[in-house]
């Protein structure tokens, strides 16, 4: 497993901390599973390091996470740069008035959704998930953003599955990810 | 009106029950949802709210923090991370990859099922549950159940509101319960 941002001597303990189980959800598929870097603190604290490191300078007024492990990584990065936390959530989720952003699946189409109000013109947003693999749901939530007149600045995930190319589909957003895997 | 817990409110109490915002009829009608997503955009709120959660459990040999999927998530790993704990997701069914272990519980009408991994909990570990709000107590009476079918020590469980009226605080096998606000 290769990882990205350089030799920064916490990565391999982070990547070593990822679980990968095999044939899930479906035969083929290897799944990365970060439940295993959550139980070693030391590891979770790292890599909550490393984006906070990335972004404290770069006057970032929101992080938006995606339902769910982005509400896992999202809210510690937001908190420790001091900006707003904003959930992207699949459909029927949030309470109040919301914007709607259709996407695709391999079969079939989904959708995400986000507050109306809680971005506004002019705030630079960050887009947090566990793992990128086609980029389907980082783009969503990237067109809902933008949608709203926010400014998108990067894409991060703690993992990316670099043979999907999900990196292509981000609207030219720049993305980074601290440790890179293999999809099959 | 919302109201803090603990004898003396805590100066920080105010600020966070005045960033939740009530949804009438959401899910559906007569139901006035509690909205912690408007407290996610003041980062002030929200590393107050943080911030009172750690103070009460920092030096208490907490090993566990359990988020129940999916607002637990975004509470819970900030909790976790200052408090040197593992974090650990209690998710909806066929969401973790690994093996896991189901506990079933009442809703209105019918029944859900709460999943946790297999091993990532052990006796001898001291869990604390946090949720974003604690109603009629059914997913924390489950989640409480599955940390103690692995063997761990429930100290604690951890919300942001409660609604009192629901006595959700009675279906916790006496087990303690923190809140740091009241709605009624």
């Amino acid at each position: 497993m290769a990882s990205e941002g350089g030799e920064d001597h916490r990565l391999p303990r982070i990547a070593s901390a990822i679980r990968v189980i095999p044939d899930f959800p479906k035969p083929g598929i290897m799944f990365q599973d970060i439940t295993t870097l959550l139980l070693d603190h030391e590891a979770f604290r790292d890599t909550i390091d490393m984006f906070v490191e990335r972004y404290r300078d770069k006057r970032i007024t929101v992080v938006a996470g995606i339902e769910a492990r982005g509400f896992i990584f999202g809210p510690p990065i937001a908190l420790a740069i001091g900006c707003k936390f904003v959930p992207m959530r699949k459909p029927k989720k949030l309470p109040g008035e919301v914007i709607s952003e259709e996407y695709s699946l391999e079969y079939g189409t989904d959708i995400m959704e986000m507050h109306v109000g809680a971005v506004q013109p002019g705030d630079r947003a960050l887009v947090i998930d566990d793992l990128i693999a086609t980029g389907g749901t980082l783009s969503a939530a990237i067109r809902l953003l933008e949608r709203v007149g926010a400014e998108v600045v990067e894409c991060a995930c703690v993992i990316e599955l670099p043979e999907l190319q999900g990196s292509q589909r981000l609207g030219g957003k720049p993305l980074f990810v601290l440790v890179k895997a293999a999809a099959a | 009106m919302a109201c803090g817990k603990d004898g003396e409110q805590d100066p920080r109490i105010g600020g966070i029950a005045a960033s939740i915002r009530v949804v009438p009829d959401f899910p559906k009608k007569g139901i006035m949802f509690q909205d912690i997503t408007t407290l996610l955009l003041d980062p002030k709120a929200f590393k107050n709210t943080v911030d009172l959660f750690v103070e009460r459990y920092i030096g208490k040999d907490v090993s566990v923090v359990a988020g129940i999927e999916a607002r637990g998530f975004i509470f819970g790993p900030p909790i976790a991370l200052a408090i040197g704990a593992k974090f650990v997701p209690l998710r909806k069914p066929r969401k973790l990859p690994g093996e896991v272990i189901s506990e079933k519980y009442v809703l209105e009408y019918g029944t859900d099922c709460l999943e946790m991994h297999v091993g990532a909990v052990q006796s001898g570990d001291r869990a604390l549950v946090v949720d974003d709000l604690i109603a009629t107590g059914g997913t924390l009476c489950a989640a409480m159940n599955l940390l103690e079918r692995a063997g761990a020590e429930v100290i604690e469980c951890a919300c942001v509101i409660e609604l009192p009226e629901l006595k959700g605080r009675e279906k916790l096998n006496g087990k303690p319960l923190y809140v740091l606000v009241e709605s009624r």
